[in-house]
């Protein structure tokens, strides 16, 4: 069958294209910030990041930037636009934006909400609901704010002055309580207080142990990764030995070899089961730790710690090599050479975390599945007992911080719903605006000039002053000018190329001008006979074809959206404004937006 | 015009030719003319036609005369030579070019301005010479340099964009290239690159003058109601008598259409052109039943499109000639000036 034309009123289309805000869970509009920052409006940038994932000075430090491997700058060179440190850029050269935050309305709505945990997503449920008039309540264990932001990441990647003032942002707002230093020992105690709604932030805060032989006599020096970077966060750890060996190979991983470098660690080596591709770290936070000279070692499945007279002597390891099966998938055979050891003074076991309830008793009519994990609907995070929502890591395990500030939002939604007696599952639609950009024959509203630069690299602290201490931040992040080259790298995706059938003379010169051979006219077809015979293959098919109505020669326009630049050279060229440039904004809507009308 | 320049940016999976080079290696400047124009898509036509070709830019020399259609090769075939000659005297610097180095392939671009009014004549001559070159007539009827005006390839009766009628009768470029002894002939238009990149490429390959028509909307003044060189008439009135396919070098043909649908031409350096015939009574190798059938279909307003007349035993002027083969400027000082012995050989025959 040939294809429909297609649906451009439906907001995700468009939305699709835009790579980089698809991919973001907060949906923050990527290329709109970037344009302010490359016009030195960086508080405007940071605002715009700031209504959409609440810290952007922290994300932009430690962001798992799901944007980035999605950009259409990959696709088109080697690498993607910098996204997560062009936030840092807007973060750190912003002005005073306290005038352009919300506040607390005078009369509260008479709703009081607790929040359990005070991490990245019971702070965003604040920071939403507070200005529509709610009292929040936000219960952490620990007696200081923002979680693992503050507990797990290391201070040489995120500045205490940074949590301290995007979380002082969201307490200005007013009507929140931060109850820090009160652990919630019980949530069927909390539901009997008089709160109209709970949220769940308490994270993923049990760090996996690794149970073989010699755990328990070695047991003094070998500690759980993240209750040991808490324990340095807060000041209770200074030192580690000399050799450290760090188990595992996710990001927490990274964060421990980086952070034994900086407490006397010399020889330190990350050591993982799988191969150093599978990973489950970052490509660029492996990199960083190798820069400070730390080795990852691949294919060594720990056996057992080796110690003696009660002194932990170091780890031995047995050497596997990745067999697939007929189906494709991995097992870790041993290779039967002889197992390996390694000495170490210390080790620190960084192969996972998980969820932990144990404050929240079963008989509440909340219920939890086989994985002992609470059951939350994953669109409105309500549990079973519907005066709870869960977010963030509490939800669905461990992920990172854009997802707790996704989730964030939409349990606010929910809770505002809820405690109104509006079905929660109904949930408001995104705002969209496609703008025109054109400003005359040949000008646009959008810098359409493709920079042809690579991606810059964001400078360091020089390496032997970095390692010389913990809370030395080892990025200096991009300053203006670099900032701004980086931008310019920006393909501007959000500016759509929207094209009417009614005004085409099908004169080909779209297809002519198109550097990327995006545009074909051509009979309509299946949708995989037609992107085989596009002008050039449309072979990605996770990229829509947008396609037209039949036109007067009874052919289709097909545009293959994969590899476009947005640069406007199709609607420069067309004659008759059949291709117009036109703006896209989707706003995702909020809880603090129910009442009003845009 | 465009203030950016065309990215460099490619499309990653854009295949090299055999000489290693992409399809937008073979781009010019971005175009200055209109949005929409014609002639833009005759240039990426061009594009297409020498880089399927495998053909490398330094041996290619574009040359063109005045007007719209000779701005062109400044937006095509960057690396290649290219002279930009004063008004209607394209053809002559042609042929003065090909007579001093017939290595190059020589590419002369003109629209009906030039060609069919002030430079009637140099056509004329270079194409009765036999000058082996790829003629291109960029043909809007139109002149749209200067806003608009009649050209003479108006057809009669057509209208102005303000509604002025032509009253005079339009000079038929493909019936003068077939009266004066043109060896390759066609004619296309610019909104059917399909069409247009083989017949191009036919006639890059073809030994002596080959001449294309190649009708090429202006869309500033010539896209109205009324035109009879617009995309919509054009469109309407399209007559194709055969879609060509050039298949280089010497490999096994394989026939996969109903015989008699299908002739293969085999050209002077091995080419093949294969035709599907689309009106199966049409001969292109008859040049007077080609000059009559189009004289005919002409009556009935129709513009026929496709090879129209071919002659794959055609020569060129450096065969009529007998010229060395060398290139003037590869000649060496022994070649040029005769030894003593020689004069006196010479002299003596005069005694």
């Amino acid at each position: 069958m040939a294809l429909q034309p297609t649906d451009t009123k439906n907001p995700d289309y468009f939305h699709k294209v835009v790579d980089c805000q698809w991919a973001c869970p907060a949906h923050t509009p990527v290329p709109e910030y970037i344009r302010e920052i490359a016009a030195g409006n960086y508080t405007d940038a940071y605002m715009i990041n700031w209504r959409s994932n609440v810290f952007p000075g922290i994300l932009g430090r430690t962001c798992d930037r799901p944007c980035e491997p999605a950009c259409r700058r990959g696709r088109v060179e080697e690498e993607p636009v910098a996204i997560c440190r062009l936030k840092r850029v807007a973060a750190d050269n912003k002005d005073d934006i306290r005038a352009r935050l919300p506040s607390a309305p005078a009369r509260r709505n008479g709703k009081k909400i607790a929040c359990v945990g005070a991490g990245p997503a019971s702070l965003t449920v604040a920071r939403d609901l507070a200005p529509l008039g709610y009292e929040i309540h936000v219960y952490d264990g620990e007696k200081q704010s923002a979680g693992m932001i503050r507990s797990q990441i290391p201070r040489f990647r995120l500045p205490e002055s940074v949590i301290d003032e995007e979380v002082g942002y969201i307490t200005a707002i007013g009507n929140i309580e931060l109850r820090l230093g009160r652990r919630i020992e019980s949530l069927k105690a909390l539901l009997a207080e008089d709160y109209d709604a709970i949220f769940v932030g308490s994270g993923a805060p049990r760090g996996r142990d690794l149970d073989i032989p010699g755990r328990k006599e070695a047991a003094k020096r070998i500690h759980i990764g993240i209750d040991w970077l808490s324990n340095v966060s807060f000041g209770h750890i200074h030192h580690i030995g000399k050799r450290v060996i760090v188990l595992g190979g996710g990001n927490t991983a990274m964060d421990c070899c980086r952070t034994a470098r900086r407490l006397g660690g010399e020889d330190v080596k990350v050591i993982v089961r799988s191969g150093f591709e599978e990973m489950k770290a970052s490509p660029w936070e492996k990199e960083d730790a190798m820069h400070e000279g730390i080795p990852i070692l691949n294919y060594l499945v720990p056996k057992a710690f080796t110690h003696a007279n009660g002194k932990l002597t170091g780890v031995t390891f047995e050497r596997v090599a990745a067999v697939y099966d007929d189906k494709g998938r991995r097992a870790l055979k041993p290779t039967g050479e002889p197992d390996e050891h390694y000495e170490c003074d210390d080790v620190l076991v960084a192969v996972g975390q998980e969820n932990a309830f144990p404050w929240i008793e079963r008989d509440i009519g909340l219920a939890f599945d086989k994985w002992d994990m609470p059951q939350v609907d994953p669109v409105t995070f309500q549990s079973t007992n519907p005066k709870v929502f869960f977010g963030g890591d509490a939800a669905f395990g461990p992920k990172n911080i854009i997802w707790a500030v996704a989730h964030g939002h939409d349990a606010a939604i929910s809770i505002d719903k809820f405690v109104h007696g509006q079905s929660v599952a109904d949930r408001p639609p995104p705002m969209v605006t496609l703008v025109s950009q054109k400003m005359g024959i040949h000008e646009w509203a959008y810098d359409n000039d493709i920079s042809a630069d690579l991606r810059y690299k964001v400078p360091l602290v020089d390496k032997d002053v970095a390692l010389k201490d913990v809370r030395t931040e080892v990025e200096l992040g991009f300053d203006k000018k670099l900032g701004y080259a980086e931008a310019q790298r920006c393909l501007n995706c959000d500016v759509q190329t929207v094209f009417s059938a009614p005004l085409c003379i099908e004169c080909d010169a779209c297809v002519d001008i198109c550097p990327m051979d995006c545009i074909t006219f051509t009979e309509n077809g299946e949708e995989e006979d037609l992107r085989a015979r596009l002008n050039a293959p449309a072979q990605n098919k996770t990229q829509a074809l947008y396609v037209s109505d039949a036109l007067k020669t009874g052919r289709i326009m097909a545009k293959d959206e994969d590899v476009c630049l947005h640069c406007g050279l199709c609607a420069e060229r067309c004659p008759t404004g059949a291709w117009d440039m036109q703006r896209f904004t989707l706003d995702i809507t909020h809880a603090d937006h129910r009442c009003q009308t845009r | 015009m465009t203030y950016i320049a065309k990215p460099k940016f490619r499309h990653p999976d854009l295949e090299p030719n055999a000489r290693g080079f992409t399809r937008r290696d073979y781009e010019g400047k971005v175009s200055t003319l209109c949005a929409g124009c014609g002639h833009d898509s005759i240039s990426a036509a061009i594009i297409q036609a020498v880089y399927e070709l495998d053909l490398e830019p330094h041996r290619i020399a574009k040359m063109s005369g005045i007007g719209c259609s000779s701005k062109t090769p400044d937006y095509f075939l960057g690396a290649s030579h290219g002279f930009n000659s004063v008004h209607g005297r394209m053809p002559s610097v042609l042929t003065g070019a090909n007579l001093a180095n017939r290595d190059l392939i020589y590419m002369g671009v003109s629209g009906d301005g030039d060609s069919a009014s002030i430079g009637l004549g140099q056509f004329a001559h270079s194409i009765r010479r036999g000058v082996n070159m790829v003629y291109i007539v960029e043909n809007n009827g139109v002149y749209g340099l200067t806003k608009g005006q009649f050209s003479a390839t108006s057809d009669k009766g057509s209208k102005s964009k303000r509604g002025v009628v032509n009253h005079d009768a339009p000079i038929d470029m493909v019936g003068l290239a077939l009266q004066l002894g043109a060896t390759y002939v066609a004619r296309s238009f610019s909104g059917d690159k399909a069409q247009l990149v083989p017949l191009i490429k036919g006639a890059i390959l073809h030994h002596g003058a080959a001449f294309i028509d190649c009708i090429s909307p202006c869309v500033a003044f010539n896209n109205h109601d009324g035109s009879t060189k617009s995309y919509d008439y054009v469109r309407e009135h399209n007559e194709a008598v055969n879609r060509l396919d050039v298949i280089t070098g010497r490999a096994p043909i394989k026939l996969d259409q109903e015989p008699g649908t299908l002739a293969l031409v085999q050209q002077h350096d091995g080419s093949t052109l294969r035709l599907r015939k689309i009106h199966a009574d049409y001969d292109p190798g008859d040049r007077l039943e080609a000059m009559s059938y189009l004289a005919q279909r002409a009556a009935e307003g129709e513009i026929v499109t496709g090879l129209l007349y071919v002659d794959p035993e055609a020569q060129d002027h450096h065969d009529y000639l007998g010229t060395v083969a060398t290139p003037l400027n590869q000649l060496q000082s022994e070649d040029l000036i005769p030894s003593a012995s020689a004069l006196d050989k010479i002299n003596e025959s005069l005694r």
